[in-house]
């Protein structure tokens, strides 16, 4: 296990474009929840706020062709990966303009064209997908990584091991990236594992495995390069868990119960946005006026996602049972 | 017209394996023992040998971990066979199965495949008890997105597989581990066959008996004895238990109005409780008597020999059902 240091050295351009893309992480999971209580949105919709800085600082590591399968809380990793916010916002809507045709709603973002695997609600069971699809890349001799995002919750879950015994047993090249946001839904990570530094049952697969501090954008860029570097290079797995936190509730239904106020505040004292703000400050890589025009330009981008699902259209009924099979076979 | 051979169902089951992967090389057989203990059953014994590692790949004993990996294979662009030893174990690939490979095409609004084409062994039959004596079809026949199906032929267990490759969406092989050992004749030149329609092993004007799976030979040797005592009696075999053809049973009762369902499967919630519903639904005025059925006792498969083949239909239940329901 190693723990990874970073030379903060990078332009102004990147800055920027970093910090907006955290900032619109932001700001779209807040306008998500305001459009929720407004009922426009339904059903589950877990928020990323406070774990920008996991999404965005792997999502700089990987290469197009990589591919990326995300959990139920992703509309972090879709927009990092460049998901237009528009075709976001419509498919928690339900619009047939989403990325998945309405059908998957939040937890189930999907788009082939950018690699982006969705979108799994079953913890854990998109793992041994994951691995899967970087045995086929393998078998295929393609270069490409796969990265699965899971929580620490799926570390739990048998999945989890056999994936890591697979693809350490296939040799293939798969990051397996743990946001160890410390709970699972509401119940503490010391009250569901036994061994609570999960970066321990890297090793007793064989899986080289690094931590990081996920709070800390250029940390989680750095210590992903370096595992996405060992990967295409050894075409072995790769364990990275970055300890993070969430800094609102599970979901919309979620009355926060098993968690104290106090403790939010202090993990919010390490906001991964106010801290990279800071830091381009310092490094007067960005002034304040630059931050303030983003503020605008993101409130912007995600007023024009929500007007774009407003205008979109439900799908008729008659079309229910499309999608079943790819081509009908009756029923 | 072409020549016939002999040969045994495992014979068949693995020569159209040995078939699929000469065809297509992203083409690969996944599963527990599959490779150098040469197949739980035997069906894919010198397939390692012919093939090497990277085709016929041996796999921990971590059914959701490694059909979970077989769908993954899939939508990435290969065309994985996944054997899950037999369907006793498949209930921890049912997370994969059901929340995955059926659901992707649909949760990503139609851009996901899922050609995977899942092989398992099954049905009683082997004085193996109640852990692994299971016909859980009805399970997999419950969920759409899914293609199941029955291998109840040697012309099937020749043919489905390939076809079952060609599909763009997920397909699930049930594989009837008692036939193994069977000889059968199919035409040399056999091979892919249509996997989207149910098939009428023996026509009759009697009576239809509509099955699938061990039902069908069983269903075939009642039929002969019937016809001695001059009742002629047709057989379905239903082959593809989802999406059902019910255009091809409905036929059947249209012509003979009487039907007897037969099936391993526990009676309750069952293939044969479906095929019952949409003759009611729809071939009720072609019915001279209500349909009935022979299914599965609901109990757990018990481990001795008589009690265990008291447990589902036999030809001997067959023939006499058939005669009570034509000569009461």
């Amino acid at each position: 296990m190693k723990k990874t240091k970073t030379s903060k050295r990078i332009s102004k351009a990147e800055g920027k474009r970093l910090l907006h893309q955290m900032q619109l992480i932001r700001r779209f999971e807040e306008k998500s929840a305001e459009v929720y209580t407004e009922t426009k949105i339904r059903g589950f919709l877990h928020l990323y706020v406070g774990e920008e800085a996991v999404a965005v600082g792997v999502i700089q590591a990987l290469d197009e062709d990589d591919y990326i399968l995300s959990t139920y809380r992703e509309h972090g990793h879709a927009l990092a990966r460049g998901m237009d916010p528009g075709a976001i916002m419509a498919e928690m809507y339900g619009k047939v303009e989403g990325c998945a045709m309405g059908r998957g709603g939040s937890m189930h973002l999907f788009d082939k064209n950018i690699h982006f695997y969705g979108g799994n609600a079953i913890v854990g069971g998109h793992l041994p997908l994951a691995v899967g699809m970087a045995l086929a890349s393998k078998k295929q001799g393609k270069k490409n990584v796969t990265c699965c995002f899971f929580g620490e919750g799926a570390a739990a879950e048998g999945e989890f091991h056999e994936s890591m015994n697979l693809a350490a047993l296939w040799d293939v090249p798969v990051l397996f990236l743990c946001e160890n946001n410390l709970y699972a839904m509401g119940t503490a990570l010391k009250y569901t594992h036994s061994e609570q530094q999960l970066e321990k049952k890297g090793p007793t697969y064989g899986i080289e495995t690094a931590t990081v501090n996920g709070m800390d954008l250029l940390e989680v860029m750095a210590a992903t390069q370096k595992a996405v570097d060992y990967i295409r290079k050894t075409g072995k797995p790769y364990f990275l868990v970055c300890y993070t936190y969430r800094f609102r509730a599970h979901s919309m239904f979620d009355a926060e119960l098993y968690r104290d106020k106090s403790e939010v505040e202090e993990w919010k004292k390490q906001d991964p946005i106010l801290q990279f703000k800071k830091f381009l400050l310092e490094e007067q890589l960005i002034t304040d006026k630059e931050i303030a025009a983003m503020e605008v330009a993101v409130e912007k981008q995600v007023q024009e996602a929500v007007d774009f699902a407003e205008k979109g259209s439900w799908e008729p009924v008659e079309d229910l049972c499309r999608y079943v099979y790819t081509e009908t076979q009756g029923s | 017209m072409s020549k016939t051979i002999t040969l045994t169902y495992r014979e068949a089951l693995k020569t159209a394996i040995r078939e699929a992967l000469q065809k297509d090389e992203r083409v690969f057989l996944m599963g527990e023992d599959v490779g150098h203990y040469g197949g739980a059953f035997a069906v894919s014994k010198g397939l390692l040998k012919e093939f090497g590692p990277e085709r016929i790949m041996d796999v921990p004993l971590s059914e959701s971990g490694f059909t979970g990996a077989g769908i993954g294979a899939a939508l990435a662009g290969m065309r994985p066979i996944v054997e899950i030893m037999t369907v006793n174990f498949s209930l921890l690939a049912m997370d994969q199965i059901f929340n995955n490979a059926a659901t992707l095409l649909h949760m990503s609004g139609g851009q996901l495949n899922v050609p995977v084409v899942i092989r398992m062994g099954c049905g009683i039959g082997r004085q193996l008890a109640a852990q692994h004596s299971h016909s859980w079809e009805p399970f997999y026949a419950h969920v759409p997105g899914i293609n199941v199906l029955a291998v109840g032929t040697h012309e099937d267990a020749r043919g489905m597989l390939l076809s079952a490759l060609e599909s763009p969406d997920p397909v699930i092989i049930f594989e009837y581990t008692s036939m193994l050992n069977l000889e059968g004749d199919i035409p040399e030149n056999a091979g892919a066959v249509d996997i989207r329609k149910a098939k009428i092993r023996r026509e009759g004007k009697d009576l239809s008996l509509i099955t699938y799976g061990t039902g069908v030979y069983k269903s075939l040797e009642a039929a002969e004895i019937l016809e001695r005592e001059g009742i002629d009696v047709e057989v379905v075999d239903l082959r593809v238990l989802r999406p059902l053809d019910e255009e091809t049973f409905l036929a059947s009762v249209a012509k003979t109005h009487r039907a007897l369902l037969v099936e391993d499967a526990w009676r309750s919630v069952s293939i044969s409780s479906e095929v019952s519903a949409r003759i009611m639904e729809k071939a009720f005025f072609e019915l001279d008597l209500p349909v009935e059925r022979l299914c599965g006792v609901e109990v757990p498969i018990p481990y001795p020999k008589h009690l265990e083949d008291a447990s589902v239909p036999q030809v001997q239940d067959i023939v006499d059902r058939v005669r009570k329901i034509l000569r009461p």
